[in-house]
């Protein structure tokens, strides 16, 4: 079917329910669509849509669903696997103008906001009552909630705080047949299937979600934070471990390593010690008291742990800005390289050193220099290779020593993905972390809420015959070979 | 271990062949809990039992996770974690000696803490199973932070045995608090309600809460310092049977659960003012559970549908958790669309319906 003729009859039908600026079909319009944070990935959408409701949003995808086209849902665009990627025979249907927040429950400590919201926001409008929305990812002041529920984000706070999963109650979603699903509830459980876990990480394939209710979380009296620096990178590692041995679940717990807080430090002079082959910090939140005892604790953990210095937060200003460059992390590589590219595997702590001791041999194997920034805590590495698009060549080269970190991360017992998601990036290496009936399942899950698979397709889950096609499916878990494909 | 597996599967094959229904059965410490159990047509399906297939995988203190074997005895998990200074902090209630992990899992009830730490599906991080068709399956892992997949190993938590059989369970643990107390204060529900929702809006170490009869009783669990200060903010006075109160509100041994002749557990919205229903009422997780206790005068049918409403409109759902005759809906019916949904995933899962057929809806 010719793309022109199919792109004038949907926006005809979509513009019986909605005015003509909500829908966009000239090249210039949707190419600002036509990417998410991957960059590298682009494609323009046929259309795009822009609706302000909840009503209008049913509307849009009985048209598609009735057409058989194809939603791909966007909140704000910054997602780092290519899951608001664009599909060419498309709508991209952008949440951007649900953007109200509907309710501040402050006795009952939660918020109901709708899906375009920002993450920010929200703790922004429960700061008047000491709440806030736990979840923060570094992007927060531009990321909507849809999204992070779409994705499960975390944030540097999540060891102690929880991921998007554990922080939110209750979902309005709309299915493909554009029918609505209240998912969750106003009290702390609900009956029937756990939905709610089913519906947070599912990158926009199984509904598109119009409302979601957050839990708020009272802010801590008191944070400060410990800034620690290792002249070997195994000394940092034994420290984290040493910390939560000792019984302490730390507000925050990251890591970078020397080439990071060079770049950072040149950037944002957060006062980090550049010769250190890694730094650590560790935050405690709480109670006055507990704060000021948990430090203490801390302070002798990481000179126990064979740190070479050991700073502590003196007041608010300091804390802010140790803090700041960790959170510069990812502008600063922007600063010392003129493309990035950002992993996101999740290992066992306990095999970092190896892991690290990797990513450093396929730094020198593909001559390609990678920082190391690292959510200590929870496993979660965010090693960012830098190199230079406009090298011939040299994104290929990245993209297989990113591949190459994915395979080691799965070999140390983690997995590919602890926050981004797969999307449309990691989709070859889902066929290396799972078996053929793992991936039949997810396929099977996918069509029980999207039977005609409409919504955001080609991503997250590789198709078998892909997988059969890369021939990547070799080792899973360290022994299984991939068994017989049944299909071809 | 291997081949307790394989027999396992090898019995989920046979009765999907002969389209036999089969109970899942730990060795039933939770048989009170879900619909009778009647199989599809009337009669019982057989037990399928994997409590052989027990005993902890893999245990590091230090990356704050466990995975065991799911016929691995609860109180066999919870001593080994104890004993490294850890715990499940979800607090589950086992409901006897023999409980498992996969039946603690599968019924998905969470203890007194879960107000203030999470339910059981928080603390799932993977899951191995055998579905329907006796495949073996894992989803998730053993990393605290995962989205590869759809999450899966969550939909299992409370699913009540009826997508497949756990194998294994990988679970985040917590540190054991520092310190513990338990304080007790006198008043009437309403105040109960608001005193328990504004220390829940406060940055203090409240790690459970219960009313009944006039008295809320308050645990601080955390830092010492953290502790002794959040005691002299709430006042009240100290009981000395912090533990064992606890263990009797989580084991429903207190008195209070056995008192009528149905116990409903409505759970809804915190802030619920005093719910006016006939019979006596508990409330717990800072009022996001009211506990209600049903007298034998009572007819059946007129308490499930005022209750039923209650909870609705308080933005939740009541399921009758303990009942002296059969009752005849135990959750709270789902609406049309939810149903439709619930039914595909049975179906996707256990293509044949053999697992455990009615237990959580007759639909299912
Ligand atoms: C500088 C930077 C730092 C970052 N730091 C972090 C971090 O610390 N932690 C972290 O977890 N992530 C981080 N991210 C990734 C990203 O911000 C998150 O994944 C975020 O949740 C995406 O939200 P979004 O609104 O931009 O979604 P988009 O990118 O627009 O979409 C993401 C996915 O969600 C789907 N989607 C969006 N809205 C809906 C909806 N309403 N209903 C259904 N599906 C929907 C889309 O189809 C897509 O699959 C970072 C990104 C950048 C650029
Ligand atoms: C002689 C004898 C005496 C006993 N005495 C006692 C006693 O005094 N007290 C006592 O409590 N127990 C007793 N038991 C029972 C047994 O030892 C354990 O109670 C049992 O293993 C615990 O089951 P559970 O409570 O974990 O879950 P169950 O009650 O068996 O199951 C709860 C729910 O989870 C589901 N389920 C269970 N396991 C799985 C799984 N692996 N995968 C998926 N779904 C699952 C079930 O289908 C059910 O829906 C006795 C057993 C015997 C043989």
């Amino acid at each position: 079917m010719n793309r022109m003729n199919d792109a004038l009859e949907l926006v005809k039908k979509l513009r019986t329910f909605l005015p003509a600026e909500s829908v966009l079909h000239e090249t210039e319009d949707v190419r600002p669509y036509e990417c998410d944070g991957l960059s590298a990935y682009r494609q323009t959408p046929m259309i795009v849509v822009l609706p302000r409701t909840e009503d209008e949003v049913a509307g849009i995808l009985k048209v598609c669903h009735a057409l058989k086209i194809p939603v791909v849902a966007r909140g704000a665009g910054t997602g780092l696997s290519g899951g608001a990627l664009p599909h060419p025979q498309g709508v991209l249907l952008s949440l951007a103008k649900l953007k109200n927040i509907l309710g501040i429950d402050p006795a009952g400590r939660t918020a109901r906001v709708q899906p375009g919201v920002r993450n920010l926001a929200i703790s922004e409008a429960a700061a008047p009552y000491g709440l806030y929305y736990a979840p923060d990812p570094s992007s927060q002041i531009a990321c909507s909630i849809g999204g992070n529920v779409a994705e499960n984000s975390g944030g540097v706070h999540c060891l102690k705080y929880g991921l998007t999963v554990h922080n939110i109650l209750k979902l309005r979603v709309l299915t493909i047949e554009g029918e609505i699903l209240e998912i969750g509830g106003n009290g702390l459980d609900a009956p029937g299937y756990d939905l709610l876990a089913l519906m947070t990480g599912s990158e926009g394939m199984l509904g598109i979600v119009t409302e979601v209710t957050v839990k708020l979380t009272p802010r801590p009296e008191k944070a400060q934070v410990v800034l620690a620096a290792f002249d070997d990178i195994r000394d940092a590692g034994n420290a984290v471990a040493n910390v939560i041995g000792a019984g302490i679940i730390p507000a925050g717990m990251e890591m970078m390593d020397k080439i990071t807080t060079g770049a950072v430090e040149e950037y944002v002079h957060a006062g980090y010690n550049i010769e250190a082959a890694a730094i650590l910090l560790c935050e405690s939140d709480g109670a006055e008291e507990e704060v000021a005892e948990e430090i203490e604790r801390i302070n002798e953990i990481m000179r126990q742990s064979g740190a070479t210095e050991v700073r502590t937060s003196r007041d608010e200003a300091e804390r802010v800005r140790f803090w700041a460059g960790r959170k510069a992390a990812f502008p600063a590589a922007g600063r010392v390289s003129p493309d990035y590219y950002c992993m996101d595997g999740t290992i066992p702590r306990k095999n970092l050193a190896s892991v690290l001791a990797g990513i450093e041999a396929l730094s020198a194997e593909y001559g390609l220099r990678c920082m190391n920034v690292f959510h200590a805590g929870d496993g979660n590495l965010h090693p960012l290779i830098l190199y230079d698009a406009n090298h011939p060549g040299e994104l290929e080269l990245t993209e297989e020593f990113g591949a190459k970190i994915l395979g080691m991360c799965i070999e140390a017992g983690g997995t590919i993905t602890g926050e981004h998601g797969v999307g449309i990036e990691k989709i070859n290496q889902m066929c290396s972390q799972f078996k053929t009936g793992e991936l039949e399942m997810f396929h099977a899950v996918k069509a029980a809420f999207d039977p005609e698979s409409l919504l955001n397709p080609g991503k997250a889950i590789p198709t078998l015959r892909r997988c059969a096609e890369q021939g990547a499916m070799h080792v899973h878990r360290g022994k299984e070979k991939f068994p017989e494909l049944p299909r071809f | 271990m291997q081949e307790i597996v394989d027999q396992l599967a090898a019995t989920i094959r046979a009765a999907a062949a002969s389209n036999a229904p089969l109970c899942i059965r730990s060795g039933g410490t939770k048989d009170f809990y879900g619909q009778q159990d009647k199989g599809r047509d009337g009669g019982s399906g057989s037990i399928l039992d994997p409590t052989a297939y027990a005993g902890i995988v893999d245990y590091e203190p230090t990356e704050l996770v466990v995975t065991a074997r799911a016929g691995t005895p609860l109180m066999q998990l919870e001593t080994e974690l104890n004993s490294r200074g850890q715990m499940l902090a979800f607090e589950p209630p086992h409901f006897g000696t023999g409980a498992t992990l996969g039946g603690c899992i599968a019924a998905g009830l969470s203890g007194p803490r879960r107000a203030s730490a999470g339910a059981v599906r928080d603390f799932v991080l993977g899951v191995r199973m055998l579905d329907g068709r006796g495949d073996d399956l894992s989803f998730g892992g053993q990393v605290m932070k995962n989205v590869a997949g759809y999450d899966i190993p969550r939909l299992m938590a409370g699913s009540l045995g009826t997508l497949g059989l756990l194998l294994e369970v990988s679970l985040k643990v917590l540190p054991l608090p520092a310190e513990e107390r338990t304080l007790r204060l006198s008043m009437n529900e309403a105040e109960a309600i608001e005193t328990m929702n504004r220390w829940a809006g406060k940055p203090l170490p409240v790690s459970a809460t219960c009313f009944c009869d006039g008295e809320l009783t308050v645990r601080l669990s955390g830092a010492t310092s953290a502790v002794r200060a959040a005691r002299a903010v709430l006042g009240g006075e100290e009981i000395a049977e912090n533990s064992s109160f606890w263990k009797s509100i989580r084991e429903q041994a207190n008195p209070f659960f056995q008192s009528g002749k149905q116990l409903w557990r409505l759970s809804i919205k915190s802030t619920t003012v005093p719910l006016s229903l006939p019979g006596k009422q508990l409330i717990e997780w800072s009022g996001a559970v009211r506990w209600l206790s049903v007298d034998a005068e009572m007819d059946n049918e007129a308490v499930q549908a005022l209750v039923r409403k209650a909870a609705r409109d308080a933005g939740g759902h009541a399921s009758v958790f303990r009942s002296q005759t059969p009752a005849p809906a135990v959750f709270h019916p789902l609406p049309r669309a939810m149903m439709n949904i619930h039914r595909r995933l049975k179906e996707k899962f256990d293509p044949m319906r053999i697992f455990n057929p009615g237990r959580l809806y007759s639909e299912l």
